[in-house]
């Protein structure tokens, strides 16, 4: 339980730091090309991280859930349409019940 | 959150192109539709949080006090899938640095000096950063940040709260919520896939995170993906589609 709350805390707190190091820096630190396309790409590599992981990582041993795979896969198909989030979530949990429901 | 990641690159134009004012209602009407946006995300992150071990409290002090909703979803998705606590705290601290980044379009826009910094920084996120960022005068701009970033904020913690009270004793397999983080971070990652170094980044990172699940401790793969952003943002930009990753 100490642990959660130390890293609970200690993400908050740093989390916070690097919003105020955002409006305290000079500009021409964030503002180099480098450090600027590597900013725009660290969420991308890390939010596919955490779908991968989410989908076929059971403790360090491969898995795949079709009903969880059904409703991303749905979900997916709502993404190429433009739907909001919120929408595609909904869309995922739905799919994800049905699914598990009929198999 | 939401998807105003690449936003920041744009400010210039925004600041400097003529355009007619915004009339603060319909700022504030905008403000009000995200506020209850993040209301609903806030009720899914609340009950995620719930269904990953966190306590009511916990999963409150993420919304309050880190306040960026894709690092605490990536917190608790972390710990719910029994990766380490290091591994859970990088991963939100990995997410979190593109606050930072906001940070030049929104000081330009507010200005802040002294300790309105401090407070000033507590609501830099995708969408008040965003709709600052939208507006055509720095006055309209400053309104939006703050209507975005209050509303946000209240309706994320209520919502927050919400979700904690409900997601303890609701049946999360049978209801398909165990689709729920994955199903937001696609939708986090969808608009950002457009650009073609983002798309070369996400496989690679899918990739090195497939090779590396039964090799790894838990967690680990989460970070080694950040190896792959970091390795093609030194890389310079291509001949001739220098323009195409701002």
């Amino acid at each position: 339980m100490i642990t959660v709350w130390a890293t609970v805390l200690v993400a908050s707190l740093g989390c916070y730091g690097l919003k105020l190091a955002g409006v305290s820096l000079p500009e021409s630190v964030l503002n180099h090309p480098r450090v600027q396309r590597t900013a725009g790409l660290l969420p991308v590599a890390m939010l596919t991280a955490l779908v991968v992981t989410d989908l076929f990582d059971a403790n360090g041993r491969y898995t795949a859930d079709w009903s969880t795979l059904a409703g991303i896969g749905a979900g997916a198909i709502a993404l190429r349409f433009g739907r909001s989030p919120v929408v595609v979530f909904l869309l995922a949990i739905a799919t994800t019940a049905v699914a598990r429901l009929v198999s | 959150m939401s998807t105003a990641t690449t936003s920041s690159s744009r400010t210039c134009a925004a600041a400097i192109e003529p355009a007619p004012f915004a009339a603060p209602a319909a700022i504030t009407r905008a403000a009000a539709g995200i506020g209850l946006y993040a209301g609903a995300f806030g009720i899914m992150f609340g009950a995620l949080a719930a269904r990953s071990g966190l306590s009511a409290t916990q999963a409150l002090a993420l919304s309050a006090v880190m306040f960026t909703g894709a690092s605490q979803f990536a917190l608790v998705g972390v710990l719910a899938a029994g990766g380490s606590h290091l591994a859970g705290l990088s991963a939100a601290l990995l997410l979190g640095l593109r606050n930072a980044f906001y940070g030049v379009p929104v000081t330009r826009i507010l200005r802040p000096r002294g300790l309105r910094r401090l407070w000033a920084a507590h609501f830099v996120i995708d969408e008040s950063t965003a709709m600052a960022v939208a507006q055509p005068a720095p006055r309209a701009g400053r309104y939006a940040f703050w209507a975005t970033g209050i509303t946000l904020y209240a309706l994320w913690t209520l919502g927050t709260l919400a979700g904690t009270l409900i997601g303890s004793g609701i049946d999360i397999s049978a209801l398909g919520l165990d689709a729920a983080a994955p199903a937001i971070f696609l939708a986090l990652l969808w608009p950002q896939l457009s650009r073609e170094r983002a798309r070369a980044v996400a496989l690679g990172a899918a990739v090195v995170v497939l090779g590396l699940i039964p090799l790894a401790p838990a967690g680990l793969p989460i970070i080694a993906a950040a190896a792959v952003a970091i390795l093609a943002g030194l890389l310079p930009a291509r001949r001739g589609h220098g323009t195409e990753d701002q």
